[in-house]
């Protein structure tokens, strides 16, 4: 498979990608883990002009402690994130996805803000980062502006990264000792999640927050759910009624895998089975 | 010179690791695409996105314009020099057979057919202008499914004047095997049990690791054709036969091959274009596919509907089994594609005695991917269908399915055993093999888990599944191929060369793309000749070395092939004694062989097969009768098909409330004759199984109504890896019933796992949910549709299965009632 032709550009500083951006427009694509855009190249579903890799831009790697929140570079990998203390401490949700990505080699190349960037509905990493309340930091030629979690998923693959703006860094608040749990549901273990929950509780159970992977055309919170689970006991009784809400306002999709109404079923009852494993019942 | 003492006492049933593995793992071989070839150009095709239209017009000005393109070519540049593609095994004197043109000019039948061919400096170069060939198509209606071709509304092929290709019949009481099946069934509608099915045996992508690759060179006297092939030498013939240049103008070589499953007995279009490109530009030429190419134009597999009855006594004795299939052929009969499904006619009777039985196969072509062979061919439709109606009858009489098959196998010693379909199994031992297999899957306890998570009414139901399988193999005595109006016979040839240093080649006419032939090969002959394993090098898969054979594919590469090669080198040895004889100066008759040496009984006098080469080759002394050579050549055509069997239990996990399905163990026992190398037999029974598993749970290729394959990627059509399967427990027999047809006592394994495992799986998937009213599963289980079988058998039959779901059964299907399980 040979894509296109096209011009390669490797900045080493966000701004130099940034004015590589601003020169070329939408005739560029920037490349970060390459693991969704390469295959797209190669298969010529997409042809551009110039591809901006950002993996010589050191500064948007590694994961830091900003006080009431954690710092992930938009380049640190999906293995990194999965394996990072400082994850494991204060988000543990975002390591029990990065977990679950694909497989070992993926991990290792693909990259948290280039999938996040890439808004793939069925992607693993949406759905915790909504829950988490996630703020989205971007570079743009004005300098850098932040998007909260709940603006930044737009549509499908569809974000609220401008066509000359560039993803640096995810600010992550601090959710310490909240128990974390991605409960992804697959027929192959590389596919692609046909549903997922992303389910991260406060005690057992204070406060609880619902990420939904591939259950619309962006990565949804279960608020229903999250309210009706404050203050639930972590048993199957105690959950059974918020998980019933969990598919509520949801509009996935159907395909051979499955069709939208079992997608919602299987929403429903992966909830219940995600919350109660994040609070450690299960 | 090696002493003789050197080799350890016996190859054969030993764990050889591969001799050829370093090389094809690390990929530093042969591979068709690692070839480069002074001048070569590169070619790109340019294929229909319509399943079915006339193409009205081919504008190439702008690709011919693209940079380094040398030509661009479409089918109404060629004349008779492209050939056609072939089908070798018309099924019946009347068959319906549409012209196969590599590259047709007119009008394509399936979307992936080729309509152009760029061929450029570079491969990437070659694919750019190939997007710049403006094909204008006028769109025909495409007639896609078995369903919709059976109705003969739209028309595959228009001037054909039906979809309906062949009907080919089997009866046994037209045939005297056995009696009418009827009068079977309607003894049992009366008074016994009549079990009535349809199963649908989904369409799969062989799906080879290698993509298929060709490379042409026409620059020498013989014009060379590399291909990743498992046929060079039918490849050859065909070429030979088609293309107007003479056979001994045309050398195919099948280097290294990266796996076939079938997939690779082809001979396609891409290699008749790239032959006719080549010659056209006196150019070498090279095609390698891509994975996308691969899943929409390679052929396909499998793809049939069922319809079964099966007539019983109320004891569950089988009175009687009547089949009609019919296949789907896709839009072209591929070489053997006709061929594929009637060879199930042979094995719907499995390893049972039934008194009646009657087959006929339908087949169809419609504007899709054009089948054919895939692992099992034609054995694991069968078998599936024959092991999951074992399953429900055992159900309907209310006995354990072990039980059922007990009462109507064949029993041990009533071997051998002619079958109502007329072949004759020499040996089998079904009994030993279901004893072992039961012991070793710990099947009472988990019968006893089975009934205590029912009762405790568990979210985790727990299924056992049932195969006791058997199988026709090693393809095939040429008599039987004939009568079946087969165009070739189903001999192997095999040759040993005794080189001047006491090394030994042995040439095959089988061709590995994958099987360990060099390993296996080698520690036959390393037992049978007595020289050390490491001294015998394997030779194959070039039509100019091995220049006589038969191929690869129907598990017939050690059975027939390596019957072949004990002949072969059994002619070296009675040389060799000659020679030992007249050196020895003793009489033949008092010469023992053993471990490589010729020795005079009684004294220490002696000769080893080494020194006989070097005195060969030297030729300064040898008997006046004999020829100076040592080397001997054996070409073996079977007598018989050989009977492997075996046992296979699965137990499968239900998670009754999203519908998913997780296998908890997989016990195998095969009787498989005698093993030559148990690490190739576990590889074989590991991949063939999974292979198999994966058509009961993963895989499926689907076409829209508009014929467009949507599983075109690995993303959609869904091959499992290691972290999809556990670990399998695969036991044989400590008494294996030795095939009687050969000097070895080998059987086939190649495609025992894939055929036995399909139904041992969805017998379980079903076994676990039996209790909520449900009988079948359509393949592949996914879980939606596990979901809604049990769905529907709560909410008492009133689920609507999706369109999307069950696209091929056919509307009122016997046991297709809503809420009886999809």
């Amino acid at each position: 498979m040979i894509p296109v032709k096209f011009d390669y550009l490797a900045p080493t500083s966000v701004e130099e990608a940034l004015a590589a951006l601003g020169e070329h427009g939408d005739e560029a694509k920037i490349l970060a883990g390459g693991q969704s855009l390469l295959p797209v190249l190669r298969m010529r579903l997409n042809a551009p002009e110039v591809v901006i890799d950002l993996g010589g831009i050191s500064s948007l790697r590694g994961i830091r402690d900003d006080g009431d929140a954690i710092v992930i570079g938009a380049m640190t990998t999906h293995h990194d994130v999965r394996d990072h203390a400082l994850v494991h401490e204060h988000a543990l949700l975002l390591a029990k996805a990065a977990a679950e990505v694909a497989d070992s080699q993926i991990r290792h190349r693909g990259t948290f803000g280039g999938a996040l960037a890439h808004a793939d509905p069925a992607g693993d990493l949406g759905a915790p980062a909504l829950a988490l309340g996630a703020q989205f930091v971007i570079a743009g030629p004005g300098g850098t502006r932040t998007v909260e979690a709940d603006d930044f998923f737009v549509d499908l693959f569809e974000t609220a990264i401008g066509e000359d703006e560039i993803l640096t860094e995810v600010r992550v608040p601090k959710h310490t000792g909240w128990g974390a749990h991605y409960e992804k549901f697959v027929r192959v273990a590389h596919q692609w999640p046909i549903v997922a929950v992303a389910a991260t509780v406060k005690g057992s159970i204070d406060e609880a927050r619902v990420g939904l992977t591939n259950m619309g055309s962006t990565p949804l919170r279960a608020r229903a759910t999250e309210a009706a689970l404050a203050g639930a006991s972590a048993t199957e009784d105690g959950v059974r009624e918020a998980s019933e809400l969990a598919a509520e306002g949801t509009n996935p999709p159907s395909d051979l895998n499955g069709a939208a109404e079992y997608r919602q079923h299987l929403a429903r009852v992966l909830t219940g089975r995600a919350v109660l494993k994040a609070a450690g019942a299960q | 010179m090696t002493a003789t003492q050197d080799r350890p006492a016996a190859e054969i049933g030993k764990d050889r690791r591969r001799k050829e593995d370093q090389r094809l793992i690390t990929g530093r071989t042969r591979w068709t695409d690692n070839i480069t070839l002074p001048g070569m150009l590169h070619m790109a095709m340019v294929r229909s996105p319509f399943a079915h239209a006339s193409i009205t017009s081919v504008d190439t000005e702008a690709a011919k314009a693209s940079p380094n393109v040398v030509a661009v070519l479409s089918g109404k540049d060629f004349g008779a020099e492209l050939g056609v593609c072939i089908n070798a095994w018309p099924i019946t004197p009347d068959q319906k057979t549409p012209t196969h043109s590599p590259m047709p000019a007119d009008r394509v039948a399936f979307a992936g057919e080729i309509v152009a061919v760029v061929v450029a400096r570079s491969a990437a170069e070659a694919r750019d202008a190939a997007e710049l060939v403006d094909v204008e198509y006028d769109e025909l209606p495409a007639v896609i499914g078995i369903k919709k071709a059976l109705e003969d509304q739209v028309l595959a092929h228009p001037d054909l004047g039906t979809n309906k290709s062949a009907l080919w019949v089997f009866d046994s009481a037209e045939a005297g095997t056995g009696s009418e099946v009827d009068a079977a069934i309607e003894t049992a509608r009366a008074d016994g049990i009549l079990i009535e099915r349809e199963y649908r045996q989904q369409r799969l992508i062989p799906a080879f690791m290698e993509p298929r690759s060709v490379v042409v060179d026409p620059t020498g006297e013989q014009i060379t054709m590399w291909s990743a092939t498992q046929i060079p030498h039918i490849l050859r013939f065909a070429l030979a036969a088609t293309t107007g240049v003479p056979e001994s103008k045309i050398r195919v070589i099948a280097p290294d091959v990266g796996g076939g499953f079938g997939g690779k007995l082809q001979t396609t279009p891409e290699e008749w274009i790239a032959w006719a490109v080549a010659r056209r530009l006196s150019k070498p030429v090279k095609y390698t596919e891509t994975r996308s190419e691969s899943l929409m134009a390679a052929h396909h597999g499998r793809d049939q509907v069922q319809t079964l009855t099966l007539a019983a006594d109320k004891d569950g004795k089988v009175t009687g089994l009547k089949v009609h299939l019919d296949a789907d052929l896709g839009a072209y009969i591929a070489v053997v594609g006709g061929g594929v499904p009637v060879l199930g006619a042979f094995m719907f009777n499995a390893i049972y005695k039934f008194p009646s039985y009657r087959f006929e196969c339908q087949t169809v072509l419609t504007n899709t991917t054009f089948t054919d062979a895939y692992r099992g061919a034609g054995r694991p439709e069968a078998t599936y269908a024959i092991e999951r109606l074992m399953d429900e009858l055992a159900a309907e009489v209310g006995v354990d399915p072990l039980e059922i098959r007990e009462r109507n196998w064949i029993k041990h010693e009533e071997f051998p055993f002619t079958t109502i379909a007329g072949l004759e199994y020499d040996t089998g031992n079904y009994e030993a093999a279901t004893r072992l297999a039961k012991e070793s899957f710990g099947y009472d306890a988990l019968r006893a888990e089975q009934k205590e998570r029912r009762d405790r009414g568990d979210r985790v139901q727990l299924g056992i599944g049932v195969s006791t399988f058997t199988e026709m193999c090693g393809l095939a005595p040429s008599r039987v191929l004939g009568s079946l109006d087969y165009g070739a016979g189903g001999w192997e040839h095999a040759s040993v060369r005794m080189l001047a240093t006491g090394k030994v080649e042995i040439v095959t006419g089988a061709s590995a793309h994958g099987q360990g032939h060099e390993t296996a090969f080698s520690q036959i002959v390393a037992d049978r000749l007595g020289v050390p394993f490491e001294d015998v090098e394997v030779l194959h898969g070039d039509t100019q070395i091995a220049h006589k054979g038969l191929d690869t594919y129907g598990s017939r590469s050690l059975v027939v092939g390596g019957e072949a090669l004990v002949r072969a080198v059994d002619k070296v040895i009675d040389k060799a004694k000659h020679l030992a004889a007249h050196l020895l100066e003793a009489s033949e008759d008092d010469l023992e062989y053993n471990d490589g040496r010729f020795t005079v009984a009684g004294t220490d006098q002696g000769i080893a097969i080494q020194e006989l080469s070097t005195a060969a080759f030297a030729a300064h002394n040898y008997p006046e009768d004999m020829e100076p050579s040592l080397d001997a050549e054996a070409t073996y055509d079977p007598v018989n098909f050989n009977y492997p069997h075996g046992t296979h239990l699965c137990a499968m996990e239900v998670d009754t409330e999203t519908g998913a399905v997780k296998m908890r163990k997989y016990t195998c026992c095969d009787d498989i004759g005698v093993i030559i190398n148990p690490l190739i037999v576990a590889g074989q029974v590991h991949g063939g199984l999974v292979q198999g598993i994966a058509q009961a749970l993963w895989e499926e290729a689907v076409h829209d109504e508009a014929g467009t394959l949507v599983s075109g990627s690995f993303v959609d059509y869904l091959l499992p890896t290691s972290a999809d399967t556990i670990s399998f427990d695969v036991v044989h027999t400590d008494d294996p019933s030795v095939c009687t047809t050969n000097t070895l006592g080998t059987k086939g394994v190649g495609e025992a796992g894939t055929i036995a495992s399909t139904p041992a799986v969805v017998n379980a998937v079903v076994d676990a949910i039996r209790h909520l009213g449900i009988n079948d599963i359509q393949m592949p289980c996914t879980p939606e549709r596990v979901w809604r079988a049990i769905q529907g058998s709560k909410a008492g039959g009133a689920t609507e299965t999706p369109p999307d779901a069950m696209p091929h059964f056919k509307d009122g299907a016997l046991n297709q009632d809503e809420g009886a399980g999809q």
